[in-house]
């Protein structure tokens, strides 16, 4: 599968305006590659990942296209759209937990939800009972009420729902957050062995953890305040990043193994600018150390390296 | 569910003990005398009245200490025997409780049950789309505002009296037997309409809003975001929704209870109905202790019998329960 | 920096309270009642009681809600009428909400056997038909005043508001009390005071406002069997004199049509405010 993203600029109306969510996002994917999607809490993580699948009110599309295999997505289009959920794209939400009717036998939703898209549930069945195999569930699951499961276990349900019909692109919304540590090394394998066994086809993983990005993801792709600012392989995103920001972040990430009284713990000074009437150039201005007047000027996500990409006014070159 | 069950019936207990205690005690503490002012308006001689009042004080068993009357009362009331009504004598109170009972069954449960389940239906169908709700919320809130007695007046004058299309008093015409024929069914149908219009009406606001305002957060519930992310079509998110937003309107149900036996009680004096509120209405005004005391009994058993029935449905009807899900 | 972010949220309700149109309409309609309850006797100086005009008569410029079969003056009797009706809200839908804060929080911030306990008592004044009770009580007491009655609905009607307000201490103090007692050294009193009652304040407003309106239905039910006060005018004891004397079959429609339309305009304003403001506190609501 590939994907490219041109352009992807989506809003949030609200009574005082518009949030400028998401800005000129614009990147590609490959055909088996797992890409995360990090950043800060409310830098358009979430809303680039809604807007590939469920672009709703209040949510604004204002430009941009997105292209799966070369087709173009009516991502603008709440009707026209449903043609491509749940069998090229799918989704594990951030709310996984809740996800599921509380009063419905989660057997009985899904072959209801099977029938209401037009396939039957008696052919899906036996690949059913794999998946659930896959992820070390038991076919019980299927008689009981999502109250009867562990979080960890509505976790998995839902990705054996989501990806039930092999989608070319799956969107994994947060799928380790509200889950301890030896559970999420197990849904993040989990993700990957999908991958693998071509259930599914490239991944984008959305979280702020960027130690699981660490584990499993092929490429980063990291966020700032509605703009992209750096894409590249996991490796270069870690040891060598280029973007002020993503150098800010890795650094100020807890290391194994070292005390507080050898290092402490920095942060990243300031906040990020609200959307509502955000800066205009990068918007990373304010607290970027290295800011200066070229950095009034959006740059332009430039690829400095085979497969990486830079948004920073530095890495503009001598044009600026 | 035993746990649960067994609290519950816990709590019935309780609460039919105590209020039938503050029923028999209330009364006793009314100002006047039911024996006295029976006799006042039989006006008898002096001397007559002395020997009569000995007699009937004895007959209504007034004459033992209070504490005795209480342990007779629940000696009686396990035997079947609500007394006998002062207002209405010789007639014992249960006979007449018996007469007017049928009246209410019928006013009221055709009311309960229609209101609650079309103004659900409706309520959900006006959540549908933004006009159709925007119109319709501010005429539901006034309808579930507006108090049953206006409505009842409206609605009798306009249609009884303007109109003359129903007749506005008693259950039946004063110039008719009761009887089983066409003719008989029809009339007492007639009488019983406007009543019943009434009682729908304000029932049907109030349970269409509420029903309008479950649907709307079960629909910007998870696991309806969920399934419209998977392409599931408008019909099967609205139909979860209805379903997982009935079920706290059939506690509603039993919470309202109270709310609509007082709007049953003024209906029924609006429109002479008679039923147990016109019945208790007039033994209050006759101070007649044991009418009063039996219509209180009918009430209240009446309500709570009907929140355990709600209770069992309502764990027939909500999974989470029968899995043994504890807490409110 | 708690000062400014709770100034901004303060201020960030104001504005959406200033452009909210059901909250508009409804504090339109009820404080357009308010006034006429207030300043209606300047525009007439009729006593409600007295026999002052022709019998019956209908609605002209000098008696502009015609007259009673008595020949009293309706206007002057809606307009006290109206008092008791606000004084009765305000009173018995007060006491009640004061109850239910009290009986819910405690329940819900104590919890255990406190819980329980209350939990019970409430239990069973939700399931008691307390009309019957109100019925029972009311006429045991030869002389009433708007302030029994505003009484008798406070003790009665606050189960469903310590329901509520139980359930949001819960959830407020899993939330906030944990987190502030972890990250700040703050005695407990004063993190109730400065942290959960703002929480709780638009939960208490919009329970006020819906006890209101429900104390105003109560009563008008109450007053129309004659169980209101003995003395005064009020709305209910209105239309019951209307009905009681055939106003029906006489078509005296102006005497008792008013006082029922006018408790249905204010209860419902009141119920359309609620939803303003629950639009208001409650950011996922607000229509864009």
């Amino acid at each position: 599968m590939s994907l490219r993203v041109e352009e992807l600029t989506v809003y949030y109306r609200t009574l005082r305006g518009d949030v400028r969510a998401l800005e000129d996002a614009s990147f590609a994917m490959d055909d088996g590659e797992i890409m995360g999607l990090a950043g800060e809490s409310g830098c358009g993580k979430t809303t680039l990942s809604n807007s590939l699948i469920l672009l709703a009110p209040p949510m604004k599309h204002i430009h941009g296209r997105v292209l799966l295999d070369g087709q173009e997505l009516p991502i603008a289009d709440i009707d026209a759209m449903n043609r491509f959920r749940f069998r090229d794209v799918s989704v594990v939400p951030q709310y996984a937990m809740n996800a599921m009717n509380p009063t419905r036998k989660i057997g009985r939703m899904v072959s209801e939800l099977l029938r209401s898209r037009g396939i039957d549930p008696r052919k899906v069945l036996p690949e059913l009972r794999r998946r659930l195999d896959l992820v070390e569930l038991s076919e019980k699951v299927l008689t009981m009420y999502p109250i009867e499961l562990s979080g960890g276990m509505k976790q998995r349900m839902v990705m054996v729902l989501s990806t039930l019909m092999d989608p070319s692109l799956l969107l994994a919304d947060e799928i380790t957050s509200a889950l301890d540590v030896s559970t999420q090394k197990a849904v993040a394998k989990m993700l990957v062995e999908f991958r693998d066994r071509e259930i599914v086809k490239s991944v984008i993983v959305i979280t702020h953890d960027m130690s699981i990005l660490y584990q499993i993801a092929d490429t980063i792709l990291i966020m700032y305040a509605g703009q992209l600012a750096e894409k590249g392989p996991t490796e270069t995103i870690i040891h060598t990043p280029r973007h002020p920001y993503t150098e800010l972040l890795i650094t100020s990430l807890p290391k194994v193994g070292v005390k507080h009284d050898l290092a402490r713990l920095e942060g990243i000074p300031g906040k990020p600018p609200l959307l509502l009437e955000p800066p205009t150039g990068c918007r990373f201005r304010e607290r970027c150390p290295d800011a200066s007047d070229a950095c009034r000027k959006i740059p332009p996500l430039r690829e400095i390296a085979p497969g990486h990409f830079v948004a920073c006014c530095k890495e503009a070159g001598s044009d600026a | 569910m035993r746990r649960y069950f067994g609290r519950k019936l816990l709590i019935y207990f309780i609460t039919f003990f105590l209020a039938v205690t503050i029923d028999w005690l209330i009364p006793r503490f009314m100002p006047g005398n039911p024996v006295q002012n029976m006799l006042a308006r039989a006006a008898v001689r002096p001397e007559a009245a002395e020997v009569m009042y000995s007699y009937y004080t004895r007959a209504f068993g007034l004459d033992v200490p209070i504490w005795q009357q209480y342990l007779n009362f629940w000696n009686a009331l396990f035997h079947g025997d609500l007394g006998t009504s002062v207002y209405l004598f010789p007639q014992p109170v249960a006979k007449v409780l018996r007469e007017s009972i049928p009246y209410d069954i019928f006013l009221l449960l055709p009311a309960i049950l229609l209101s609650w389940w079309a103004g659900n239906k409706f309520g959900a169908f006006a959540a549908r789309t933004k006009r159709l709700d925007n119109t319709l919320l501010p005429i539901g809130y006034i309808l579930t505002a507006t108090p049953y007695m206006w409505l009842g007046i409206l609605l009798a004058w306009a249609f009884g009296i303007v109109l003359d299309i129903f007749p506005i008093a008693g259950a039946y015409s004063f110039s008719m037997e009761p009887h089983w024929s066409w003719l008989f069914i029809g009339d007492v149908l007639k009488h019983w309409f406007l009543p019943f219009a009434s009682l729908f009406l304000v029932g049907f606001g109030g349970w269409a809003i509420g029903m309008r305002n479950m649907i709307i957060y079960e629909l910007e519930a998870d696991y309806s975001h969920y399934l419209e992310a998977l392409g599931a079509p408008r019909r099967l998110v609205r139909k979860y929704a209805f379903r997982n937003a009935i079920l706290p309107q059939i506690t509603g149900l039993a919470l309202q209870l109270g709310v609509i036996v007082a709007g049953a009680l003024v209906t029924e004096v609006v429109f002479s109905y008679p039923g147990i509120g016109y019945l208790l209405l007039a033994a209050i005004q006759n101070q007649d202790y044991f009418l009063i005391q039996g219509c209180f009994l009918f009430i209240i058993t009446g309500v709570l019998l009907a929140n355990f029935l709600i209770d069992i449905a309502y764990v027939i009807v909500d999974p989470r329960v029968r899995r043994g899900m504890v807490g409110e | 920096m708690a000062e400014a972010t709770k100034r901004k949220k303060k201020n960030e309700f104001v504005y959406f309270a200033l452009r909210n149109n059901k909250l508009k309409i409804g504090v339109a309609v009820v404080a357009f009642f308010l006034l006429v309850a207030i300043f209606g006797t300047l525009l007439t100086e009729n006593d409600p009681r007295e026999y002052i005009g022709p019998m019956s008569a209908r609605p002209s410029g000098e008696y502009w809600f015609g007259t009673t079969f008595f020949g009293q003056d309706v206007f002057s009797q809606f307009v006290v009428g109206l008092r008791a009706t606000f004084l009765v809200g305000a009173v018995g839908g007060g006491l009640a909400t004061f109850i239910g804060m009290l009986v819910g929080f405690v329940a819900g911030y104590r919890g255990g056997a406190i819980d329980e306990s209350l939990n019970v008592l409430t239990n069973i004044i939700l399931v008691i038909p307390t009309f019957a009770i109100l019925i029972i009580v009311a006429a045991y007491l030869k002389v009433r005043g708007v302030m029994t009655e505003s009484l008798f609905i406070g003790l009665t009607a606050w189960p469903w508001t310590a329901r509520a307000i139980r359930a949001q201490t819960l959830s407020l103090r899993s939330r906030e009390f944990v987190d502030l007692a972890r990250m700040t050294a703050m005695r407990p009193m004063r993190i109730i005071f400065t942290e959960i009652a703002p929480n709780m304040m638009s939960y208490l407003v919009m329970a006020f406002i819906l006890q209101f309106g429900g104390a105003i239905l109560i009563a008008a039910t109450l007053d129309f069997i004659g169980l209101g006060p003995t003395t005064g005018m009020s709305l209910g004891l209105m239309m019951q004199n209307a009905v009681n004397w055939g106003a029906l079959q006489l078509g005296l429609w102006w005497w008792f049509i008013p006082p029922g339309a006018a408790i249905a305009a204010i209860v419902g304003a009141l119920y359309i405010m609620n939803v303003g403001l629950d639009e208001v506190f409650n950011p996922k609501l607000r229509e864009t």
